[in-house]
């Protein structure tokens, strides 16, 4: 069974928490006593229908104020899929929080009300996606019961998204619409909406195809640690424990080592359940080279003829997430795949508007939430991949010297000159 | 010809297997709590495996409670044996000795929430700064919001308004001193996906997970084993007891642990039945999460697991 990783957003009242929990309970994951809970709670609190939203707000704070404070994970699973949701708060500050969702997701679920249309956050959501590189970008028109299921409607919202979505990196956008309050188009089609001849959300999530969105293509390799155990029956045994963060390694394959650029061949591909003739992302695995180089932690094998940039100078987009605003001058952390590095911002080209898309040259400082293209001068080379042809080499954080924060997540775009 | 796709099992495994090797690389005193519960039993299987062909470089701490099923303190041992680890105990009941926690007067009260304060007090003298748990996201509601890799202040105590972004797979280990990381490479786990670990990797477990014939009585539409903790009270028409086929769910301390009646004796036959299962694992058997709505959420802010 495969895993699908999908995040969902929309603003405050359009309905998400209900479109997860209504997910969880058509498809039969949600357990009798969390729901009786649920029901208990919901009558307690006034609420003249079961309030599904109950089953995500897990925080006390969340409950008390009727809102969704932080990430939330859940899970659920069909005999196609096993799936994991990041449910993102949707309020306008939170942009922080839909990145987070974002950086592990697949595919994103937004919802907008039919009765309003995009609105100014759907529009932020859906380029927060497109720069964090979700190729699957579902737009549930919610609400539609409100709007007496009106096929026009639908279709006005379709064109206005549509015009909007060709300025992102989409390239998969599917719109459903549905209430979630009633079940229409959520897991069963509905039966209010003839006109409707797409699949229900569910059936979409089971069938959408991301094999493809894998990068097999450039062999990437971070060391995460040097395995030398010291007994006596393993005394020369020298394996690199990692993650394939890309590409297909094959047992015999000629790598190069960075920084070094020494060079050797793939004489073992190890894992505790005995050797692989070869390896692919995400696996986990111990690998041995033929010949004894000097290899520690943070370096990166890769093939000699499909190299990773190496330096450090780099442009990246950058998400900002502390209170405390970004200057350039400041002095940071960065962690890039199992590299830790001392960052120096050097310089903030812009602030990008994410309602307009509109580049603000002028700014001077970003604040939290708001996202820019920053240079960066690193103390050691990092090894990196554009973040648009890969995720696991292109991305990275920054943290707070004082404070040990994580303040940005971070999205390269190229070397700078 | 290859597809080059994992099964949700693998990639479960690969994820924890790199949030593993993550602990080991960038701290100085990982540790790994070990109940003897299927949760730290699988995550006790992937930690031996994340760290082969090495000898698992870390300890495992036990907080005993001194109300445990006798059965899982031979599991305990056994593994600590066969996979020759390091085993560190922290006992409730040396604690209550001591006078630094004062137990309910009710015989056979839970400890449940006592425990925390021996976890701490382990985890400060042993000077840890990343402690691996078995938590997965899917038990509780507060859990869902938890990170992989959760801060703990110089209390033990976790603050669920100020915890850090996780971005894609790249965890902040960054901390001060007396700071530690609690660290859960299951919290993408469901209860199925355990069950169905424990098929494919044949994970030892203790026996009371797997059906057997015991004497048990109702309480609070639970059922609780009788012995030496919990017994029938007289005159409570609810509380009478007979024997009955059960197994386990969860395996906390045999005062708050409930059973369920059921004949699945292999993991095949559990997974059948849990997938099927009406109630949730912690609804169905843990007295502990029925205090208020937000049981787990206080519990957990004071440096509860």
């Amino acid at each position: 069974m495969e895993l699908l990783r999908f995040a969902t957003a929309g603003s405050v009242d359009d309905g998400k928490s209900t479109l997860i929990g209504r997910l969880l309970y058509d498809s039969k994951q949600v357990f009798e006593d969390q729901l009786e809970a649920v029901e208990a709670s919901s009558l307690a609190r006034g609420d003249e229908y079961t309030n599904l939203a109950l089953l995500t707000d897990g925080l006390r704070a969340e409950r008390e104020q009727g809102i969704t404070i932080d990430v939330a994970y859940r899970y659920f699973a069909t005999p196609k899929r096993k799936f994991i949701i990041g449910d993102t708060p949707g309020h306008t500050q939170h942009t922080r929080n839909m990145v987070t969702g974002c950086s592990t997701a697949d595919l994103v679920v937004l919802l907008v009300d039919a009765r309003l249309g995009p609105t100014e956050q759907t529009r932020r959501h859906a380029t927060v996606a497109s720069l964090l590189g979700i190729r699957h970008l579902v737009l549930c028109v919610n609400k539609m019961d409100l709007v007496d299921w009106d096929r026009k409607r639908f279709e006005a919202i379709r064109s206005e998204f549509d015009d909007f979505a060709t300025r992102l990196q989409v390239t998969d956008l599917t719109y459903i619409p549905m209430s979630a309050l009633q079940g229409d188009n959520v897991v069963e089609r509905s039966s209010e909406m003839k006109w409707y001849d797409g699949p229900s959300l569910l059936h979409h999530l089971e069938e959408v195809h991301i094999g493809s969105d894998r990068n097999l293509i450039d062999f990437r390799f971070a060391v995460q640690r040097v395995v030398r155990p010291i007994s006596s029956d393993l005394h020369d045994y020298r394996g690199y424990a990692g993650q394939i963060a890309s590409g297909v390694l094959q047992v015999g394959d000629e790598v190069i080592v960075l920084p070094s650029g020494f060079s050797s061949r793939v004489e073992a591909i190890e894992t505790a359940d005995g050797p692989l003739t070869e390896a692919y992302p995400p696996m986990s695995v111990l690998v041995r080279l033929a010949d004894e180089l000097d290899i520690s932690r943070g370096d990166m094998l890769c093939r000699p003829h499909n190299q990773p940039s190496a330096g450090q100078d780099l442009s990246a987009m950058v998400c900002w997430m502390s209170e405390a605003p970004l200057r350039p001058g400041a002095k940071l952390w960065l962690k890039h795949t199992t590299r830790w590095a001392r960052a120096l911002v050097r310089d903030l080209q812009y602030r990008l508007d994410v309602n307009t898309l509109h580049r603000d040259q002028d700014a001077t400082e970003l604040v939290l939430n708001d996202i820019g293209r920053i240079d960066v001068r690193t103390t050691v080379p990092l090894f990196y991949d554009e973040y648009r042809l890969n995720r696991a080499t292109g991305s990275f954080v920054l943290v707070d010297d004082a404070t040990d924060a994580t303040v940005a997540a971070g999205m390269i775009l190229r070397p700078t000159t | 010809m290859t597809t080059y796709r994992l099964s949700h099992l693998d990639a479960l495994e690969s994820e924890a297997i790199h949030i593993i090797r993550e602990v080991v690389a960038e701290f100085e005193k990982p540790a790994l709590l070990f109940s003897g519960g299927k949760d730290s039993a699988v995550l006790l299987h992937l930690a031996v495996k994340a760290c082969w062909p090495q000898r698992l470089p870390f300890p495992v701490v036990h907080v005993d409670t001194g109300h445990n099923f006798p059965e899982v303190i031979e599991y305990r041992d056994l593994q600590v044996e066969t996979l020759n680890l390091r085993l560190v105990v922290g006992s409730v009941q040396e604690d209550i000795d001591r006078g630094h926690i004062v137990e309910h007067p009710t015989p056979g009260a839970t400890r449940n929430r006592l425990q925390t304060y021996t976890l701490l007090r382990v985890l400060e003298e042993g000077g840890y700064d990343a402690v691996f748990g078995g938590g997965r996201r899917d038990e509780e509601k507060a859990r869902a919001k938890e990170r992989v890799f959760s801060l703990r202040d110089e209390f033990g105590q976790w603050n669920p308004r100020a915890q850090r972004p996780e971005l894609w797979n790249i965890y902040n280990t960054r901390h001060r001193p007396g700071e530690h990381f609690r660290v859960f490479p299951l919290s993408n786990w469901t209860e199925l996906d355990i069950w169905q670990y424990v098929e494919q990797e044949s994970v030892p477990l203790p026996q009371i997970y797997f059906s057997h014939r015991r004497p048990v009585f109702r309480r609070g539409g639970m059922l609780l084993a009788v012995g030496p903790f919990t017994q029938p009270r007289d005159g409570l028409a609810e509380e009478v007891a007979f024997e009955a086929s059960v197994r386990y769910r969860t395996v906390g301390d045999m005062t708050c642990t409930a059973a369920v009646e059921s004949l699945a004796s292999t993991p095949i036959e559990v997974i059948t039945e849990t997938a099927v299962s009406r109630v949730s694992e912690r609804g169905e058997t843990r007295a502990d999460d029925r205090f208020s709505e937000a049981a787990m959420e206080d519990r957990k802010r004071e440096g509860y697991f």
